[in-house]
């Protein structure tokens, strides 16, 4: 059977982690790579690095920490932020980068995902979506796409996106409800059912997660494939076995025991 | 002159040649095998090896279109495979390209080395979601020497899956194991010195680390 996913992101920021990793036994927790193994010694199913550098220079130093992660960790990667261009794209794939996520090069220009999945293929494409609710209360449930951390709002109607960018290869849609991202309330459930009833690819919910029941309800009213969380995992609120014995707890298919115990108990 | 090549890693522009790269070496390492492995688009590194990898992600028309680009290639891996019986795995769309041809996008011929297609996944549950995307147990169909210590089943360890299409196999017996997804669905193939796998070794931890070691060692 098919097992729900469990996904930390870290922040990536000239190469380090930002918002501090709180983890027992890491020799530097600013190291993504460190936090990479440790992610992966505790049997995460996949590990997302959202890349926030500003500078174009910095780009080199993330491509080095793709590629020592993927030394190091035997579970699926995937690589955000920034991405604009098919070479960019294969820089990371190269790297070690499993799958790649784009997120305004998407918005701005539609055709990106197609280009991207024919040279690549579909799987191993993500679309990234940051929306927020605009409709007022009372009215029908809307959300628009948002870019640039929220500021810019597009006009662009979530759903409709959605099923834009599945139909033109997104093998996968990342999903963040900018109106819970970093509240710990919860995901917008009615966002992100409304999106994974939208489409046929696999959903990842994201933004808002501060209770291990908040995973449950991600994948069991918000219809998801898989639930990803940042400060949780980090600032070590809840572990990754713990996210999984919740969910397991719940009737939900988990990976139990596949870590990559060894090479992290170094 | 070029060193011996006993692990022959094909590169022929599709695949992840750094993950399955790093999987082997350390499956190599750990396995105590301490083959080396060779990242090569040399047919020449091919027939000398003493066992062959081929991974493939993407488009099953672009890796064909992929591997024939490669002067050379696919008779060398013919000539080492078919009829000097050096041990062979494919992954993911490699081991698609084992098949009698793909059904992705129109028409594309395989190598022909299992018998069948390779086709859509169509779960019978219309709510499922294509890509079979993440980590999904395997239904072992008959004992094979690359999964030989690998706790499988419901309660075994997981392998990490990601496809739309899968080969259907004309053959039963060419099926080493499914997994469940709304259906069975081709997880492993395989016959006498060739085998395959749809899920990725190189992502599956232990599971996969452990295919990896017994490839290394596996005399067919």
């Amino acid at each position: 059977m098919l097992k729900v996913r469990v996904i930390p992101c870290l922040d990536v920021k000239d190469g380090r982690v930002v918002k501090g990793v709180k983890f027992v036994d890491l020799r530097d927790a600013g190291d993504p790579v460190e936090a990479a193994k440790a992610y992966d010694a505790a049997g995460a199913d996949e590990l997302c690095f959202l890349d926030i550098t500003a500078s174009v220079e910095a780009r080199g130093t993330l491509i080095d920490v793709v590629s020592r992660t993927a030394e190091q960790c035997f579970m699926p990667l995937t690589v955000g932020g920034g991405v604009r261009t098919v070479e960019d794209i294969r820089a990371l794939l190269n790297a070690g980068a499993d799958k790649v996520s784009i997120n305004t090069a998407a918005v701005n220009r539609r055709a990106f995902v197609r280009e991207a999945a024919e040279k690549f293929g579909e799987q191993c494409i993500v679309v990234a979506i940051d929306a927020k609710k605009v409709s007022a209360e009372g009215e029908p449930d809307r959300w628009e796409i948002f870019t640039h951390g929220g500021r810019n709002r597009t006009g662009l109607d979530a759903v409709g996106y959605a099923r834009e960018v599945a139909a033109l290869g997104a093998g996968e849609i990342l999903l963040t409800s900018m109106d819970r991202d970093g509240t710990g309330e919860g995901f917008d459930l009615k966002l992100t059912r409304a999106i994974s009833d939208a489409v046929s690819v696999p959903v990842i919910a994201s933004g808002g997660v501060g209770t291990l029941d908040h995973l449950v309800d991600g994948i069991r009213e918000g219809r998801a494939s898989a639930v990803l969380a940042a400060s949780i995992f980090h600032f070590g609120t809840f572990t990754i076995g713990a996210a999984k014995d919740a969910l397991a707890g719940a009737g939900l298919p988990v990976r139990l025991g596949g870590g990559d115990i060894e090479e992290a108990g170094r | 002159m070029t060193p011996p090549a006993p692990v022959a890693l094909i590169d022929y522009g599709s695949g992840n040649l750094h993950s399955a790269g790093k999987a082997l070496e350390r499956a190599a390492r750990e396995g105590g095998s301490g083959k080396a492995v060779l990242v090569t688009a040399d047919p020449e590194v091919v027939r000398r090896a003493d066992r062959i990898l081929l991974p493939g992600v993407g488009a099953y028309a672009d890796c064909r279109r992929g591997l024939d680009a490669v002067p050379g290639m696919v008779e060398a891996l013919t000539e080492a495979v078919m009829e000097r019986g050096r041990p062979f795995l494919g992954i993911c769309v490699g081991l698609q390209l084992m098949a009698t041809r793909g059904l992705e996008h129109g028409e594309t011929a395989g190598l022909g080395w299992i018998e069948g297609d390779v086709v859509k996944i169509e779960p019978s549950d219309p709510a499922l979601k294509i890509p079979h995307m993440g980590w999904n147990s395997l239904d072992v169909a008959r004992p094979h020497p690359l999964l030989d210590g690998i706790p499988t089943g419901e309660n075994g360890l997981d392998a990490y899956f990601v496809h739309s299409y899968h080969l259907k196999a004309a053959h039963p017996g060419d099926v080493i194991a499914t997994t469940s997804y709304g259906g069975a669905i081709t997880a492993m193939v395989g016959r006498d010195n060739i085998a395959g796998t749809q899920f990725h070794p190189e992502k599956s931890q232990r599971l996969g680390l452990a295919l990896l070691a017994n490839f290394l060692k596996w005399a067919p």
